[in-house]
């Protein structure tokens, strides 16, 4: 009775999985398809691949995408670490949950209102549309997610730590280079990787921002796919589908390691 | 205490942080609010707001998103709730929720256009209802493949915070309610539930408030039959170039929001990826 049982659950659960991965598995394996629909498998190739590769447009828009995901994620990193000691610093509660509210303001908008208002601020402002207004705007809604990620490791980090290391005559910048970085390493790292895929994947914010020139991976996949089906997406779906993988193993490593981190370190305050 | 005093004297560092509160926080918020009092011909008024609340359109098209977001929250919770519950009671749960969540990595454009694919008139949907004799039927742009893509691309989102509160739930509460009698339904129903009521809850506000504002998705799977509060603000910003009232429409999304999350608790924020803590 309980094996029977047992077995229906299972099913249940390989069903919502293979139901998950169906579509992207069937976006690949089309990406290897003669011909050009996603109806029929008409036997192995690489053509749409070499198209991919031959399509320069695609190239530039593909590395302007990972140049702003990378200057976003970084810059992003480096404020919001900041702003992450900043709001650990401050004294009073009510300035600290102000601070945090209004940092989770812009995680629990939808995309659409922080494109709108973004597009409205940036005109407000005389700032052109383009690489631009589209950095800034990732950088801004990818700093929420870093203090999100590094507040935890700096709440973690004992107070002692830093009065030792000022004792020892350690000044600001040594206290903060050489004791208070290196500590909450792991958190910054993880709101790095979340900043870089929060870039890669918008699409909403982008779209608004984006103006007439300039164009990112997800606003040419729309307009690409508002025209139909055209099998080199499959292609670049394939390509984008290695990167998430990399991606999502980078991040998982990175937590074994702030998580074996963590457990070396509450070992050692133990003592 | 002494250390506080120290760190504090200088607060060189914490500006770009407090510049991006008050450029990319308050102030597009702000902006947006004053523009919806602007008319297109940049007239102070208020006839946006005017036209909103007397115009059955949009206040058709306000009750249609809202209906559509609650089919989709809806369709996500039938699915998600046994997920998370079934996935709790496995041998390796945190493994089954990595590869539930992995999904979400995957761009979500790429995702609705596997559907475009998936429900074409002679796409893999539509020869599998042939082969079962129903015979090939408009799936693309349809209501139904609108709320079935959305609900997909959702359900992650709902599955995480619901198996959080199962994963928290004490199963000798489970067990006592088994021992005094209760049957498997009123185990469910009066203990199991009411127990991991906040991550449904916390689920239905990361589902709800993006449903209402998925414009891709009515304009690549939808086919433009729906529209949501989303689809409606994209148009006058980017197509009748009508800033005013996509900023009404904006607050009103703004007022929805915060209307969904007094209801179910406020507070949880949703994450894009499901991987964070």
């Amino acid at each position: 009775m309980s094996l029977h049982r047992f077995k229906w659950r299972n099913l249940y659960l390989w069903l919502v999985f293979i139901v998950l991965y169906a579509p992207i598995i069937f976006l690949i394996v089309y990406s290897f398809s003669k011909g050009d629909t996603m109806n029929n498998f008409h036997g192995f190739t690489w053509s749409h691949y070499q198209d991919l590769f031959a399509d320069s447009r695609l190239i530039a828009i593909f590395l302007d995408t990972l140049l702003i995901a990378l200057l976003s994620s970084i810059l992003a990193t480096v404020i919001g670490t900041l702003g992450a000691l900043g709001i650990n610093n401050t004294t009073k509660a009510i300035t600290k949950n102000t601070l945090l509210s209004l940092n989770n303001i812009l995680m629990v908008s939808p995309d659409v209102i922080i494109g709108a208002s973004f597009l409205i601020f940036f005109t407000a402002l005389k700032i052109p549309l383009g690489f631009g207004s589209v950095l800034l705007s990732h950088i801004a809604f990818s700093i929420p997610i870093v203090v999100l990620m590094v507040l935890p490791k700096i709440q973690e980090m004992s107070g002692s730590l830093l009065d030792a290391a000022a004792d020892l005559g350690a000044n600001n910048w040594q206290l903060l280079s050489q004791v208070v970085v290196p500590y909450i390493m792991p958190g910054i790292f993880s709101g790095f990787f979340m900043a870089l895929t929060y870039s890669l994947d918008d699409f909403a914010v982008t779209f608004f921002v984006t103006g007439n020139g300039f164009s990112t991976l997800s606003v040419e996949i729309y307009s690409r796919a508002r025209q139909g089906i055209n099998l080199e997406i499959n292609a670049l779906s394939g390509l984008m589908f290695l990167m998430a993988l990399v991606l999502v193993v980078g991040y998982y490593f990175i937590n074994q390691y702030s998580s074996r981190h963590r457990h070396t370190a509450t070992r050692g305050r133990r003592k | 205490m002494q250390r506080k005093q120290r760190l504090s004297r200088n607060t060189a560092y914490f500006i770009p942080y407090m510049l991006w509160i008050v450029l990319f926080v308050i102030a597009p918020v702000l902006l947006l609010i004053y523009q919806s009092f602007f008319d297109i011909n940049g007239q102070l008024t208020l006839a946006n707001y005017q036209t909103y609340f007397s115009s059955n359109t949009y206040l058709m098209m306000t009750l249609n998103s809202v209906w559509y977001a609650f089919l989709i929250t809806l369709a996500t919770l039938i699915i998600s709730y046994p997920t998370a519950y079934v996935l709790n009671e496995t041998k390796h749960p945190q493994l089954w929720l990595l590869l539930i969540i992995m999904p979400t990595w995957i761009n979500l454009l790429l995702k609705a256009y596997a559907f475009i694919g998936i429900f074409s008139q002679a796409g893999i949907a539509n020869q599998f209802l042939s082969f079962i004799g129903i015979g090939p039927k408009q799936l693309l742009f349809t209501n139904f493949s609108f709320i079935f893509v959305a609900a997909y691309i959702q359900i992650p989102f709902m599955v995480l915070p619901i198996y959080n509160s199962i994963s928290e739930l004490n199963p000798s509460y489970v067990n006592a309610s088994r021992d005094l009698g209760a049957t498997n339904w009123q185990t469910f129903s009066k203990v199991i539930f009411p127990l991991t009521l906040p991550g449904v809850k916390a689920g239905i506000q990361a589902v709800f408030i993006p449903s209402l504002s998925l414009f891709m998705l009515t304009r690549l799977i939808g086919g433009n039959k729906v529209i949501t509060l989303g689809t409606a603000i994209e148009e006058h910003f980017l197509t009748t170039m009508n800033w005013g009232m996509g900023s009404t429409i904006g607050v009103v999304l703004i007022i929805a929001m915060v209307i969904i999350m007094l209801l179910t608790g406020g507070g949880k924020r949703r994450t894009r990826k499901g991987l964070t803590k």
